[in-house]
This record gives structure tokens, sequence and C-alpha cells, in this order.
């Protein structure tokens, strides 16, 4: 059913969250902020993504609440349009469309028809900010021509504007200069800051502008950390301007508070300033957030500020300088070292993430799972100093063990390495650091691999180097009679003629191992640590070796600098077929022979999927990428797919993600962008009114699998089961606000009690109806009753707790059996 | 968000020995009390009864040493030849002892005069032992021979000819009044049962056996011989449970713990060894100055002696423990005001909060966290942290120089200061593992104090020392590399043709390129 429709190449999740300001819903549940082509719309709790909102054809740039009806939305993109939408549902409103590219919102509460955004539109770096009045029609889609020009020649970026007092002027800034105009007058303020004439001042340039609510002020944030706020601006001679001065580098953002008592302030040392009373001396930090401050955002309400972090993260921070919430994106914003790889346990794609930190991405959720801390050691932000750097990572033994290597180099000679051997723990779910092993080799590891076979008893790792050994490692029992401990230990060091090893790869069994050397691959048995034989092709430095898999294990692939492609057979020792092939990432894939390979031309690059055991390749796809592709892995799927088109087969156990230069994550799809992209949450969503909860989902299943039955029963005129919706006791459940609910033990037999009833009807039909009758009468005079014992055991005030419990359950049974009527009632009907 | 994360210290391995319980348990006694005997000491035994007297064989006399006299208590001088394993009856009242000539001798302890005499062995006997009952006495001689004696009639009751050389060693079973245990130099340790005229079972050792040993329960033999400890099984009859190779020289002797929990073996090699006796690994030696031939402890291990076979008694004392009370405590808050509320149950309905756990940092780690470098350079130059934990100042360098700002910390320093840097760097410069390091902030000091130089001539004299110091590495780093030339060669002819590896260990190359001017 899928074959019909090709494979394209779409981009899969990890998209920037911190491009603009997010903006807080007007009672502070939610929080939005656009992401590439979408809105995202998360809860402020629970970190969750509650809706994406997508229509935009491009990225959107801007998105701001609709200041006369805070459940709507507005937001702007780059394909010329202005949407509304409804948030809490999740569903667009209405469309503006206005014709040019659009670079930036803002909404202002007295100009009640119209909004005003940063367009260009004569030249591609001339800005220039307009009112666009939006008119009132009631269909779908609304031309919105009318522009209204406000100021030109002004920055991009919508931190470089701002509306002040209650929409009476607006205050931009661009280089040297401030200028306000103000929309009464119809005049522009002009304030120019002395520039780099002097040295002194030479890094005096506006970075961001922020207004006072109420009074009026202008706060401006400067190259040079310095913040200035600006008063009688209305004079052009009498303005006065004092300096807040903390920021050691650049101001990235500037608000302030809704009452405007405080002012925040953040840059890259990534730490959150709040100053009071706009004073030099009254000021509070929030130090350590990670990351740079991109932009800060107040909610309307008071009670949050957000603030936007350059590694794709957003902190919700409550107004006492607590940080309560983090929604985390994949960091990108670093180059990436260690590569692709998959968790073998939570299948989560692990790379570089945060500065010293391997970070654990779900695919499926586009979520950070979670950070683990390699370097462990304090992050210091500073232009042009020489960071550790973790370069090499794998993953050993089923996800039991990761080793790590970091290293920092400030001159030739200087080299600090240290490789880190972590193991995972199944009581805290994590990995804990067990060996540490300072300069394991004289020179840089080139590649690192585990013995993955799955009889090996002793976990081996293989380290290779640019000082011309590779180096074996096992891990050993070093326990005495007082601990037991195990820790690795070298147990091998092998050479070849002093060449660099560049790679090394262990075939699919663990029985051998090959490490190439230069142009010289080498053939290592596992057991002995005897070279077997080598092979050598003359055609440059290999720089990808791997294994064949399965049927093809026959078979060694290298892939040189020089462009060739090189299969080897084991069996014969012999070169099998060679190809040209400029290969850029080589991986196998783990549940199949097949092996992806990506080659490197002008003007693209190009995928070919081939078996070691036949030069054709299966499947080609050109041009999958205009940038170089820097790392690529195979995700085993956890439902296969059937495509059964030949070309596509090679897509069915597992997908391929690759990585390009620029840091996108990209991966092959059939399906369309819509489909790929809502999350599965979603697709449940769209059918079902009921509140989206963990529980509900487990329900919902429940639910659906009874659809289905009941469209069999349908089909087949057999008698009709009741439903989980007709269950009064499980409707009850699902409606009533959780607060509310007795407690979770009291309400799991009635629970299960309900799912149980096909059973317990056919017991009620043979009970006659007046018996049941009576039953109810009984239970209602045991019901007062208990209600009698309860007042006398009130005043007593002892043992309480079991005659409650007897209680409810005599009102769970009088549910049920009241329950048990209706059905009854319903087979008498029938 | 994370807070503050500390340096990173370095750690290296520990040199030598580690400790554990098992060292700071044996290392716990006083300098030994050495003991001039007149001959090889040959056997000592403590007697099982307090005050815990023990008894010294050597050469022809018995002496009985008090606990903490160093002269003996009481002597037993009236062998005509050598004598042999003088041995306490369980109720430490009599002692019985071998002799050369054949004879074995019981004596009383408040007499002089020997007792009993039972006459009957033809050749030296090296082994004598009370019985469980406490009235009988076997005893094992150079004639192969095995007998058992009745104390009261003195009168020989059994002889057992199965060894087929010299009887050597010997214990009686704690147990049972009727089992006792021979060593022989023909390799085997048999089993006898008074109850019967035979062996009831004999193990093959291997070596000639020098000492044999039961544990308190009877399941367990141990027995010694040659360079090998061996414990046997009884209950298995007579199974090898584990073989010890641990002495390098004929192991003489054996001895339990009063716990029963470790093992002490003293051997020739002038080393005796404790061994756990769960795992039989060695957790401790002691090194003798002469080689040993008798080994014993008192009573909750309280005391070790040691006979040599240059005729010195070694004696170790436990240290008494409860010495540190003297210094009187500070007045602290009692215990109820720390442990306030700590003890307080969870009722059903309460919301428990939890105060943050508040992160301790050291005081160099709290410099570091506000920026203050130069002082937290100078926390770690202080002399007490140099000299303990050079490690801790060398990270401190190291994370100054990863922030880029090791040459701020450096700079600007007092003679005074400048003094202590150079001090440091002087005494662990040369040391492999901190080179990297210090090599680094040796070159940043001397580019910032070249100014200054010959201003003050303590510095001056610093800076000397500190170049006198590279050279010499320097020299030294040449002859090493030298020998490794030469061992390389050597590797290089011995190899196979195959282009596989060797081995090789390569020192930490020393920059040489290193220079100072002072």
């Amino acid at each position: 059913m899928v074959d019909e429709e090709t494979i394209r190449v779409v981009r899969c999740g990890g998209s920037e969250l911190n491009f603009r300001r997010a903006v807080f819903s007007a009672d502070s549940k939610y929080i939005f902020c656009v992401s590439g082509d979408f809105v995202k719309v998360y809860s402020t709790v629970t970190e969750e993504c509650v809706h994406i909102l997508h229509g935009h054809r491009n990225l959107v740039t801007g998105i701001q609440l609709n200041p006369n009806n805070h459940l709507q939305l507005y937001s702007c993109s780059l394909d010329g349009t202005i949407k509304l939408w409804d948030y809490i549902d999740g569903i667009l409103i209405k469309t503006f469309i206005v014709g040019c590219k659009l670079h930036a919102l803002f909404t202002v509460a007295q100009a009640e028809d119209s909004v005003f955004a940063i367009v260009n539109k004569e030249k591609p770096d001339i800005f220039q900010l307009v009112s666009v009045k939006l008119p009132k029609s009631s269909s779908q889609e609304v031309e919105a021509k009318e522009l209204s020009f406000v100021l030109d020649y002004i920055n991009q970026s919508p931190k470089c504007i701002a509306f002040g007092n209650e929409g009476v002027y607006v205050a931009a800034v661009r280089e040297f200069y401030l200028s306000v105009y103000f929309f009464k007058k119809k005049t522009t303020s002009r304030f120019t800051l002395s520039s780099s004439r002097n040295k002194k001042h030479a890094k005096n340039n506006f970075t961001c502008v922020a207004c006072h609510p109420t009074e009026d002020c202008i706060a401006s944030g400067h190259m040079d950390g310095k913040i200035r706020l600006w008063r009688n601006f209305y004079d052009d001679k009498k303005y006065t301007y004092t300096c807040l001065h903390w920021h050691h580098d650049m101001v990235m953002d500037l608000a302030f508070s809704v009452t405007g008592t405080s002012l925040l302030s953040g840059g890259c040392e990534s730490v959150l300033v709040e100053w009071r009373d706009a004073t030099e001396k009254n000021k509070e930090f929030l130090p350590r957030l990670g990351a740079t401050i991109e932009h800060i955002s107040v909610s309307p309400a008071g009670d949050l500020f957000c603030t936007s972090h350059s590694d794709n993260k957003i902190i919700i921070i409550h107004r006492n300088l607590e940080a309560s919430a983090v929604i985390q994106g994949l960091v990108k914003d670093r180059s990436i070292f260690t590569g692709l790889m998959i968790d073998p346990r939570t299948k989560a794609l692990v790379l570089n993430g945060k500065p010293g930190h391997l970070q654990f991405y779900s695919l499926q959720s586009d979520k950070q799972l979670y950070n683990l801390d390699i370097i462990q050691q304090e992050y210091i932000n500073d232009y042009g100093l020489i960071q550790i750097e973790l370069t090499k990572a794998a993953f050993g033994c089923f996800g039991n063990w990761l080793a790590t290597v970091e290293q920092r180099q400030e001159k030739e000679t200087e080299l600090e390495l240290q490789m880190k051997l972590w193991m995972y723990n199944k009581k805290t779910q994590g990995f804990i650091l067990n060996t540490k092993i300072n300069m394991p080799h004289e020179d840089c590891i080139t590649a690192l691999c585990f013995c993955n076979a799955e009889k090996s008893e002793q976990p081996t790792l293989v380290t290779a180097s640019k000082d011309g050994y590779f180096k074996v490692w096992i891990l050993t029992d070093d326990s005495d009679i007082y601990k037991k401990t195990v820790g690795w230990t070298c147990d091998f060091v092998g050479s070849y003629h002093k060449y660099q090893a560049t790679n090394c790869c262990f075939s699919e069994d663990g029985s051998l191992l090959a490490v190439s050397f230069e142009e010289i691959v080498t053939i290592w048995d596992s057991v002995t640590w005897e070279l077997k034989c080598t092979f050598c092709q003359r055609a440059g430095k290999i720089r990808h070796l791997c294994f064949g898999r399965l049927t093809c294990s026959k078979y060694l692939l290298g892939a040189t600098e020089n462009g060739i492609l090189c299969c080897w057979n084991l069996l014969s020792c012999a070169l099998e077929w060679n190809a040209k092939l400029n290969v850029r990432v080589m991986e196998p894939d783990p549940n199949s022979e097949n092996i992806a390979a990506i080659s490197q031309s002008s003007v693209g690059s190009d995928l070919f999927v081939f078996k070691p055991s036949e030069p054709r390749p299966l499947y080609i796809q050109k041009g999958i990428s205009r940038e170089e592709v820097q790392w690529g892995v195979f995700v085993p799927r956890d439902v296969p797919e059937s495509f059964t088109s030949e070309a596509y087969q090679w897509l069915n156990r597992s997908q391929f993600y690759f990585l390009t230069k620029s840091q996108s994550l990209l991966t092959f799809s059939t399906k369309s962008p819509e489909e790929k992209l809502t999350p599965t949450s979603k697709q449940l969503l769209a059918e079902e009114s009921l509140p989206t909860t963990p529980f509900y989902f487990i329900l919902g299943k429940h639910r659906q699998h009874q659809d289905e039955k009941l469209n069999e029963t349908l089909e087949n005129e057999l008698v009709q089961l009741p439903l989980t919706e007709n269950i009064p006791a499980v409707s009850e459940l699902l409606h009533t606000p959780a607060h509310v609910l007795p407690s979770a033990a009291f309400l799991c037999s009635m629970f299960v009690n309900s799912l149980l009833l096909s059973k317990e009807t056919k017991s009620a039909k043979e009970i006659p109806e007046d018996v049941d009758m009576e039953e109810e009468k009984e239970s209602e005079d045991s019901d007062e009753e208990n209600d009698f014992i309860e007042k006398v055991q009130d005043t007593n005030n002892t043992g309480l707790g079991e005659d409650i419990i007897h209680q409810l359950s005599k009102s769970e049974e009088k549910e049920l059996r009241k329950f048990r009527k209706i059905d009854y009632s319903w087979i008498a009907a029938l | 968000m994370a807070g503050y994360k500390p340096v990173a210290i370095q750690t290296y391995p520990i040199l030598g020995e580690k400790i554990t319980q098992d060292t700071l348990y044996w290392n716990n006694y006083k300098t030994p009390v050495q003991i001039k005997e007149f001959g090889a000491v040959s056997k000592v035994d403590f007697s099982p009864q307090p005050p815990y007297n023990y008894a010294v064989t050597a050469s022809s006399r018995i002496h009985i040493y008090g606990r903490y006299s160093q002269e003996p208590i009481k002597t037993f001088s009236r062998f005509k030849y050598t004598a042999y394993c003088a041995t306490f009856r369980q109720d430490g009242r009599l002692l019985v002892a071998g002799s050369e000539d054949g004879g074995v001798q019981l004596f009383d302890i408040s007499g002089r005069a020997p007792l009993r005499q039972f006459e009957g062995h033809t050749k030296a006997v090296h082994t004598v032992d009370f019985t469980a009952d406490k009235y009988h006495v076997v005893s094992g001689a150079d004639d192969y021979t095995v007998k058992l004696w009745d104390i009261p009639n003195s009168k020989e009751i059994l002889t057992f000819k199965e060894h087929s050389d010299y009887v050597r060693c010997g214990c009686a079973s704690k147990l049972n009044p009727d089992l006792f245990i021979t060593g022989s130099y023909d390799h085997t340790v048999k089993m006898f049962d008074a109850r019967t005229n035979t062996s009831v079972l004999s193990v093959e050792h291997g070596q000639p056996v020098e000492s044999v040993l039961l544990f308190p329960s009877g399941g367990l033999l141990v027995s010694a011989g040659g360079r090998y400890v061996k414990v046997w099984d009884m209950l298995k009859g007579g199974q090898l449970l584990v073989s010890l190779k641990n002495h390098h020289k004929t192991v003489t002797c054996l001895c339990l713990s009063s716990s029963g929990q470790r093992l002490l073996s003293g051997s020739l090699d002038r080393k005796v060894k404790v061994y756990s006796t769960t795992s039989y690994k060695v957790v401790h030696s002691f090194d003798y100055a002469a080689s040993i031939l008798s080994l014993a402890l008192a009573h909750e291990d309280e005391t070790i002696v040691v006979g040599m076979t240059n005729g010195i008694l070694s004696v170790k004392h436990r240290k008494s423990e409860a010495k540190k009370e003297s210094i009187p405590r500070r007045r602290r808050p009692v215990y109820r005001t720390f442990i306030k509320g700590k003890n307080y149950m969870k009722q059903r309905d309460d919301i428990l909060i939890n105060r943050p756990a508040k992160k301790h940092l050291e005081l160099y780690d709290r410099d570091l966290k506000h920026f203050r470098i130069s002082k937290a350079l100078d926390r770690v130059l202080d002399p007490t942290c140099t000299i303990k934990t050079p490690e801790i100042t060398v990270s401190i360098i190291k994370e100054l120089n990863r922030r880029g700002v090791l040459a701020n910390a450096l700079a600007g320093r007092d003679e005074k200061e400048i003094s202590h840097v150079l001090n440091f760097l002087i005494r662990h410069l040369s040391q492999p593992r901190f080179a990297p390091v210090l090599i680094n902030a040796a070159e940043i000091i001397i580019d910032i104090y070249l100014p200054v130089i010959g201003q003050s001539p303590v510095v001056d004299k610093k800076f000397l020392l500190l170049q006198g110091l590279v050279e010499k590495e320097i020299d030294y780093q040449r002859e090493l590399l030298e020998t490794l030339g030469m061992m390389d060669m050597l590797f290089a002819t011995m190899r196979r043709k195959e282009g596989t590896s060797v081995l090789e260990h390569t020192s930490d190359g020393f920059p040489e390129n290193k220079k100072i001017e002072s």
C-alpha cells in the first residue's frame, strides 16, 4: 500500500526552540515557541508538548497572543502570512495573507485591528517596521495588504524593537543609535551614542531594547555588557540615561517584569540577572543556566519568566528565581565529534550535547531524554578558551558499557587525554563511572569499538590511536577479600610498522579484529591477538572500515580517502571487488546485510545502499542533501515496515538517519510530512475528546480495541458486548477531576470489576429481577446502617479506616448492582 | 539547575601496601621486645589459662615467661640434651617436653623436678602433646614411632609404627580424646585413633611435614612442609582443600589467630604470612630478622611471639587502645540537639518537604567558584597542602590553566610568595605524573618574572636550583632513551621475522626543549 509513494528525505525533529522569544499564555499554563515551520505549545508544569500548530509553509518568525482574545495566538512566517490560532484546541482560525516576507510580529492592545510586523521590501538588508491592518471578515483566508509604514532602516531582530507605555511609542535600536517613534505626535527622536571613534566606547553597539510597561523608560543592552536606562526621551536635548554594568560580554536580551519593578537581563555568562528598582546595587542572580541566554520573556500574569538558551532549551523560572521546568530539544550548537549512536536500551539517539555531556535524544518524541555528564568539570565560558572536548564514545555489551574519550590539546605537544568507562546500573537506571584511564595513548584516539559478539564472556574494547598502536582493554575482576570490584585494564598492545592506526572494527561474531593502519588493513585473531593477514590496496588512507554481517560476514569493506570502496573476501584473502566512490559515511545496518554509503561530490551527497556480496547497489538516491553529510546511523524500527518493492526493502527493518554539516537531522520517509510529524498522541487526540492523561492512554487503547470488537460483533449479529463508554463507573472515573476521586486503591476493584462485565451479565440474567431489587433495598438499608455506624465512630474516633473501606465497597457494590440492572434491562428489551 | 562542579582532583594509585582492615589490625603492635635465648628457639607455647604465660623451648632449657616480663619467671634446665616441644596442658598446670635422648618429661608448673618420665623412645622426641582428656600424652620421635602414654601410671599405652621416617610434628584433637595427628618426614600426615591400633586417615603432603595444625572444630587440617601450606578437609576423608605456596623457603610453623579467622605461617624465609581462612589469600605479612622456627599467638592476639634460628625471641604486644581519651574534649551541643526532629516518623498524610542537601565545598573550590583565582592558588600552595597532598595543588594549577587564568594567578607575587611557588616546582617538577602541568607553570613564571630577575637573591637562588634540576632531568632522560634504544635493538634481534609487534614500555618523553634563563 505504501509502494506507490517515493522515498523522500525529510527533516526529522530537532528543530530550534530558541529562534524567537517564547510567549506565555495569559494564565501561564502554556508556553508557545516557534520551531521551524511550526508553533509548539508546551505545558509550563509538565514540560510536555501539548500541540503542534502547523500550517505555515516557511519558517515561523514571530508569535504573539491576541491582545483582544487571550485564547488566540497570532503567528507570522516568512511565507508572508499571519495566522490566528486557537491554541487550546490547536485549530487554525484565520489566515491573513500579507504577501511579503515577515520577520517579526508585534501586537499592541491599543491598536485594535492592526498588528506590527518587520518586513523587507526593496533591498534584502533594509528592514521596515510596518503596521498591518487585519480586515474583519468571516472567511478563512483574508488578504491583508493594507500596510502602513512606521519606521525604516531598522534591525531585523525583534529584540531591537520594543513598544512602550501602552503603545504610546516604539523604540528601535540599530548599531549606535536609538530611535523612538511617538504614535500620537508621529515624530521620531534619535539618540546616538559616541561610537567607535575612541577605543573606550568601541563596543557601544546596541544589542537589544525593552520598554517599561507603565513608565516612560527604555532599557537598552549593549555589546560591551552595559545596560542603559533612558528617561526623558521626549526631549531631544534633556534626555538622561543611567548605566547598569554587570555583564562582561554582550547583553543578549532584556525584559521588564509585568509591574516594571525589576529588569531581567542575560548574556553568554548563562546567568539571569534581575535588577530590582533599576539600581546597580539591588540585583539577584540565577547562575549556571547551562548555555548562553538568547531570549527572556515574562508571563502576562507575572508569575513566571522563561529564558531561551543557545543549547535549544527553554527554562521556565518562577518569580523568586527558581527554575521550575526545562523544555529541552536536540542540542545542536556544537560540532559533533562522537557521531550518531543508538543506545541499545532506550533506542535513543546519542551524540554530543551540552559542553562535556552526551545527550540521549528520543527520535519518537523529539525530546531529549537525559544528559550524561561525561567531563564533570565546571564549564567556563570564555572566548578563546580551549575546552575539554568529548571526542569519542561507544556503547558495548548491549548497552551495559559506555566508553568515552575526552581530550584537550592546547599546544601541539601538550595533549590531555582521558578515557572513561561507564557501567549501566540497573538500580539507578543510569551510567556510573567505573574506570578512568589517563593518557590511554600517547596521541589522539582515532577509533573506539567494543566487541559486541553475543557469546563473548569478557567485555573487550579496542582503541586505535595516531601514536601507531591499538590497545585491547578487557574487563578484569580485581576483587580482593575486602571488596568486589571490576575494572578495565590493558590486555594487548599491537602495532604495524609504526603506522598510525586509523580505524578498528570487530567482526559480527567477535572472532576477528580489523585494524587499519593508514593504507593497510590488518586482521587479528581476537583470541590470541595474532596477526592473521593484511590487505593493502595502495589507494590512500582507509577512512572507514566495516565487516559484513549475517550471510555477508566473510566480507570486509574499506573506504579510502582517494575515493575507492574496496571489498575483501576474508576466506580467500583477496579483493572481491572495488568501486570508485568518494565515501563520506559508511554504516552497516544491524538488522540486515545492507550497508549504506553516502558519497560526496561537488553538487551534493548521494546515498548508495548495497550488499557486500554484490557490487551492484540495491538502492541509489542522488542528491539527498546539498551539503556534506557528516554522520549517519541505522535505527532499528520497533514495528517493521512492509515495503514490497525491492528498492525500498532496505528500509523495512531499520530507518536511516543522517546529520549534515549544518546539523540538521534528516531521514528517509515515504509518509507525507504532516503524517510523519504528528505525534501519536495527537493522532489519538483527534478522535477522542477525553483529556489526555497517561491514564487515558491505557484506557484509550482499550477503547479502540473495544471499537474493533464492536464492529466484529455487529457484523456477526452476535450478542452485543457492553462498551466501556457505557459503563458508568468507567466514565465517571474518567470525567471526574482527579482531586475529588478517592484513592486508586478504592477504585481499583471497582474498575476491574467493571471490565469483567460480560460474565456478570450472564449471571445477572439468571437472577430474577425482583431478587435484584430486594438486594438493592437491602443494600440501601445497610448503607443507612453504615452511616449510623460511621457517626458513632466519629465520636469514638478510633478504628475508622477499616469501616470506611467497608462502606465504600458497599457503595461500589451498589453502583455495580445498579449497572447490572441497567444491563439486564437492556437484555430484556432485546 | 546544576550546581557548581568541584575541581576533579586527579587521583593516583597508591603505591605500596594497600591499607586494609587486616593491615591495620596486624600493624597495631608495639615495637618488638627481643630476648636472647641460648640456642635456636624450636617451640613457643602459650598457656591456655590466664595469666597466659608462655613456654619457650631453646637448646636444653625451657623458659617460662610472664606476659610482660623480659626475664623468665621460671626455667626448667634439667635436660642433658636438647629439649623439644614444651607444651602446656589445657588447664595450664602441667607441661610436657621431649628430649634429644628419647625421653619425655612431664613437669608441674610450680615444681622443678619432672613429675613423670616416659622412657621408651629410642631417638629424639620432637613432638609431644596432651590429649583432650588431659590424662594422656602423645609423642612422636625420630625412631619413626608414635606413642601414647598414660600420665597417672606413667606407662606406654599404644605404639604406632606406621610412619617410615622421622615424626617431627603432631597435635591432638581438642574435642575427641582419642584422636591425634602426626606429621612425618615421609611426606605423610596421619590421623590415629587410640581406640584402634592403626591410623584412620593418611594424607600425602608431598614434602617432609614440618608442622600440622587442627582447626578448633576438628574439620580442617593444616599441614606445612617444604614451601607449601596445605589445608585438608577431614570430613571429606582427607581431601585437599587448598594448597598455598606463598613462602619461598620451608614453612616451619603454623598458628591460628584466636578468632580462627586468620591462619599464620612462619618460614625460614624470615616471613610470617597471615591468611584469611575463608579465601586463603594472604592478607598481611611480617618480616623478621632471621629464619623463623616457631610462632605463637596469645589469647585474643594480644602478643605475637616468634622464635628464630639465631636464638632471638621476638615478642610483640598489642598497643593498648584506650589512650586517646586523655585530651579533654571540647564541649559540644548534646546529641539530642542534632537528632531533633530527625527521627520523626512520617505520618500518613504528611507532606515531606526535603531541605536540599548542602554540598560541601573545599575552601579552594569556594574560591574558584567566586573566581578568586589568586586566593585559591595561595590556599593550595600552603605548605600543609603541598606536602601532604601535592596532587591537589597540581590539580588546581591545571584547572587554572584550563580556565586560562594561570598567568594572572601567578603574577604579582612578592619574594615570599613566589618562593613558595618555586619551592613547590623544585620539589615536584621532575615527577612524571606532575611534569606536564608544572613545566607549563614554570614557563609562565619565567615569562612573568624575567624582567625583575636579579632583584632578590633568594628567588635567584631558587631559579638556579630549578635550572640545575631541569638539566639533571634532561641528562637522565637522555640516558633512559639510550637504554631504551639498546633494549630496542636487543628486541629487534630476537624478534621473529613476522611483523607482529612487541609490547613496549616507553617512558614519558620529557620535553627537552626546556630552557631556563636566569
